[in-house]
């Protein structure tokens, strides 16, 4: 059983409080009336945008809106990836309140492959290695005061990483 | 057995800088084997991290995470000493964690 932030904007992810420990202690506390509705909304596995195929279909799963692009994301990614199973990739920002860092390749069979909660305290720097399929688009999403902030970049994969 | 995971914590006195490595297949259930069988998918989908009580970095992984994951991030605070918390659990329910001191 995980500790969980009371004190996270949520706005999202209501819809999925499906099924799970938490989900059901949650729906207890709401049917007393006591209702902290909103603090479960942050820290749900996202299943359905994981499901999503596209990158704009799983990031409106699991925002519920669109990102403008910023220049105050930083993506750090290869131009080529010889190795499409291990591709580093890390984002900084220097945005304020961040709440959450998505990672997307546009071509992978779903695009959405890693999301991130950054609870107040923790810095908006992720690196992590994921794995393309082939050459498309990494795009980050970061979640900050409540609004997406995006950046894109192209990484050519040689030996693709999801299709075997 | 020994942990899946392997951690390295340090403290710079302001922030704890967190490195994990993770032993897991990462399977994406997209990719076949020799004999053109597909492999169930088979990840990590939680990934918490837990210091003083309180998660200060949770990962939600899809599939597309590489082979023996990587991740890093940076946390205000944390003292050397004390310990950071780690606990995944994957898609077929399968479950390891384990405690690091922050150096």
């Amino acid at each position: 059983m995980r500790t969980v932030h009371t004190d996270l904007p949520a706005t999202r992810r209501l819809i999925l409080r499906g099924a799970g420990a938490i989900a059901l202690t949650g729906l207890g506390i709401m049917s007393f009336g006591i209702a902290p509705v909103f603090a479960a909304a942050n820290d749900k596995y996202p299943d359905d945008a994981f499901k999503q195929k596209g990158a704009a279909d799983a990031i409106k799963s699991l925002y519920g809106r669109t990102a403008e692009p910023s220049d105050k994301v930083k993506l750090d990614a290869p131009e080529i990836a010889e190795n499409g199973a291990v591709v580093p990739i890390s984002v900084t920002t220097t945005l304020a309140d961040v709440t959450s860092i998505a990672f997307l390749a546009s071509e992978n069979p779903n695009a959405l492959a890693a999301v991130y909660r950054i609870p107040p305290g923790t810095l908006p720097n992720v690196a992590n290695r994921l794995k393309m399929a082939k050459t498309c688009d990494v795009i980050v999403i970061v979640e900050a005061g409540g609004k997406l902030y995006s950046a894109t970049k192209e990484v050519k994969v040689t030996v693709g990483g999801c299709g075997g | 057995m020994a942990s899946t995971i392997r951690v390295r914590a340090t403290s710079s006195g302001e922030t704890t800088e967190v490195q994990v490595l993770i032993q897991h297949p990462m399977d994406s259930g997209f990719v076949k084997d020799a004999k053109g069988e597909t492999i169930p998918p088979h990840f990590i989908r939680e990934l918490t991290f837990e210091y003083d009580g309180k998660n200060v970095f949770i990962a939600d992984w899809g599939a597309a995470v590489s082979k023996d994951p990587y991740v890093k991030f940076s946390f205000k605070g944390g003292k050397k000493g004390d310990d950071l918390k780690i606990s995944w659990i994957d898609n077929k329910g399968e479950t390891d964690t384990t405690t690091a001191k922050i150096q």
